[in-house]
């Protein structure tokens, strides 16, 4: 392992670039590229980088940015893309596409605010807008755990039990910008631990099927179906996927939900990303105090993995989720997920507080002071705002 | 020698086969079977966003594309062509991508991306059929409809004349763009040779009979192509490297009356018909400038 200080963007390039050459043997890789700050370091680096068989194509639109990867994979390339905010907004009906054409397309996200009115920093509304697309999820707490993702997301969304495209989110400028000591897989070792990409519906000569035309409504039922099943058969296949990780590299990335001290916790909360280790630490405190307090990581929001979260939550009382992304009209998406999950456990209160948004600073105050609201509750109420500091 | 082929061998690696969707009198029927014809044998991959030229394949499970075929969202032919041709051409395929797209997916929303894959001068041979109006969704107005043509969002006639799509293609300095026409075999097949021998982004535009949109009796397509040309109102060229032009055939006289009396989607022009010849001259004058100024040797 190469150790380096590197930032969250040269960390998800190198950790892309070395997967496309991974299939140089194979039919190589491509990517479409363009850029958008906090992520344009990304496709920088991937313009910059020498591969033996690859491309990278500068386009006009992120629209297109995605419609090369689409092209590029139904042609049997492994592909890749990075966008954020209004980019991945743009590049949403392809995204869509993607999804139903079955490819395992892997999307970088840096998560960025929405906008106009135009702020650059971290918010998750961008990436979850994409929630109802045909689309893995996950989201990375550190620089290591993004490198380390977006190897597992290459081998998880091009497993022929799933072929899906995979997005994994990184925090604009908080995880994009700084930089942490990092081991840069090698990429003997990624050779290895990533198959050479097969799109078995790749367009051929020899076989000239039409991809995407006209279906009627009981093709789409059973296409939809089909994509539901391959969601299904996720866990178990990053369940190997984590453990040929370990096999190869020799440690073991998180799990689509960590859920941390939680077996006598009374009460939990729940977040993603850079909150994470916030939390984190703020959880740890209180526990040297004696409270029985515990936390989830929920790194995967597609498939949303409602057993492990139920089974994380069987002795809780309470459970508090930071959204750090809002759906006008209803409240913090991931709470949307955890409230729905936990249906059949009316004894819990299960309370949403939106939290950072448009970049605001998540610090252990804001977290110490969200648990006291939550501990301090009989019941769930709507939403909570919770406001920082600018 | 045995002349008789059987349907299997005639049609089942056609581009386009029979049991496809097209109106009667589609301009879609001859160009894809003169695109097949010329590309002798070879198998092309295509590219095709929506409109009318993907549900002529009929639905899911069966096709009546011949060949790999690839149905991008409305805006991203080339872009996915774009994909498509680097890959092929990492891995040493010589196979040609077509994208064949109408109007709409050519002059307006697949603008941008198809004017950045020619920027790159991609490796893709573009073809539109300009049937004037989206097909596809009922026939309505596009950048490309003529001035007083009436269309479903036209209903008083466009007031707008028609956007130069070639002018804009050869200002991106591709290597070979041209005008093809559905009455003119020949040329018609020479140019998709060129284009096939050429490298790079290559830009081909037929004017594509839509009785369906056009209002016009089925059987008089090609008639109608024939007198669009004659009259000088489609020109047939070639423009090499985006700056010397080379002109195929001159109008003869021809009236755009012939043209525009046949479809009535022309029923708000005025009997003397001077807004289109307004129009057929101005063309005229700009096309004799450039091949004045910029020829081709050997024109
Ligand atoms: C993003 C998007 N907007 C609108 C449509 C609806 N739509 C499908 S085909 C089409 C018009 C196609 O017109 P044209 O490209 O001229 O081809 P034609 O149908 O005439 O063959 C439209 C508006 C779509 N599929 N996607
Ligand atoms: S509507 Fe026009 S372009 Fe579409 S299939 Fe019919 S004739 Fe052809």
């Amino acid at each position: 392992m190469a150790r380096a200080m590197e930032t969250g963007n040269h960390a998800a390039g190198y950790a892309l670039a070395v997967a496309g050459e991974a299939n140089r043997d194979a039919r190589g890789c491509a990517c479409g590229a363009y850029p958008i700050t906090p992520q344009s370091e990304i496709i920088e680096f991937l313009r910059g980088f020498d591969f033996t068989k690859g491309r990278v194509i500068p386009v006009e639109s992120e629209h297109s940015a995605m419609a090369v990867c689409i092209g590029a994979s139904l042609a049997g390339a492994r592909a890749f893309t990075a966008s954020s905010a209004n980019g991945l907004a743009y590049m949403v009906e392809n995204i869509f596409a993607a999804g139903f054409y079955r490819l395992p397309i892997v999307l970088i996200a840096v998560n960025r605010t929405l906008g106009p009115p135009w702020n650059i920093w971290v918010d998750q509304g961008d990436s979850l807008m994409l929630r109802d697309a045909a689309l893995l999820q996950f989201y990375a707490e550190s620089h290591q755990d993004l490198v380390d993702t977006i190897l597992v997301a290459f081998r998880v969304g091009e497993d022929q039990r799933v072929l899906l495209p995979a997005l994994v989110a990184l925090d604009g400028f908080v995880t994009s910008h700084t930089q942490m000591v990092v081991d840069l897989p090698e990429r003997e070792l990624v050779d290895r631990y990533l198959p050479h990409c097969n799109i078995p519906h790749r367009l051929r000569g020899e076989h000239p099927a039409t991809i995407g035309g006209l279906t009627w409504p009981r093709e789409t039922e059973h296409h939809r179906v089909e994509i539901q099943e391959a969601m299904e058969r996720v866990p178990q296949v990053l369940a190997e996927a984590l453990d040929e990780f370990e096999h190869v590299f020799g440690r073991r990335p998180h799990g689509a939900l960590s859920a941390e001290h939680t077996d006598d916790a009374d009460t939990v909360l729940m977040a993603c990303n850079t909150m994470v280790r916030t939390l984190r630490n703020v959880v740890t405190a209180r526990r040297d105090k004696g409270e029985r307090i515990g936390m989830i990581n929920s790194k995967m929001f597609r498939p949303f993995p409602r057993q492990e979260l139920l089974a994380a939550v069987s002795n809780a009382k309470r459970i508090g989720v930071l959204d750090r992304n809002h759906s006008p009209g209803s409240g913090g998406i991931f709470w949307q997920e955890v409230a729905a999950t936990l249906q059949s456990r009316p004894d819990v209160i299960v309370q949403d507080y939106l939290v950072g948004l448009g970049g605001g600073d998540v610090t252990p105050e804001v977290i110490d002071e969200i648990i006291d609201d939550l501990n301090a509750r009989e019941k769930a109420g709507e939403p909570v705002w919770k406001e920082v500091a600018a | 020698m045995s002349t008789v082929a059987s349907p299997e061998e005639l049609y089942c690696h056609n581009v386009l086969r029979p049991g496809n969707t097209n109106c009667a009198g589609c301009g879609m029927s001859i160009g894809l079977r003169w695109l097949d014809e010329a590309l002798d044998g070879e198998k092309p991959t295509m590219v095709i966003p929506a409109c009318c030229g993907i549900v002529t394949a009929g639905a899911f499970p069966t096709t009546a594309y011949g060949v790999p075929t690839a149905a991008s969202t409305f805006a991203s032919a080339a872009a996915v062509a774009s994909g498509v041709s680097a890959v092929y051409a990492l891995n040493g395929e010589p196979d040609v991508v077509v994208c064949w797209t109408g109007d709409g997916g050519t002059y307006d929303i697949g603008v941008a991306t198809l004017s950045a894959a020619a920027e790159r001068n991609d490796d893709i041979l573009y073809i539109c059929y300009d049937n004037e109006i989206y097909g596809n969704t009922g026939g309505q107005r596009s950048s490309a409809t003529p001035e007083l043509a009436v269309t479903s969002t036209t209903t008083k006639g466009k007031s707008e004349r028609k956007k130069d799509m070639m002018a804009i293609m050869a200002g991106h300095r591709i290597p070979y763009a041209a005008t093809l026409s559905v009455a003119h075999r020949e040329d018609f097949l020479r140019k998709i040779r060129t284009a096939r021998k050429t490298s790079g982004f290559r830009f081909l535009l037929t004017l594509s009979p839509c009785p369906t949109g056009w209002k016009s009796d089925p059987e008089e397509s090609v008639d109608l192509i024939r007198h669009a040309v004659r009259s000088g109102l489609f020109p047939l060229y070639e423009i090499f490297d985006g700056i010397r032009y080379r002109l195929n055939e001159r109008p003869d006289g021809t009236p755009v009356e012939e043209y525009v009396t046949r479809q009535r989607r022309y029923t708000k022009v005025p009997t003397d018909a001077a807004p289109l010849k307004s129009y057929i001259e101005d063309q005229w004058r700009y096309l004799d400038a450039m091949a004045k100024a910029f020829p081709m040797e050997g024109a």
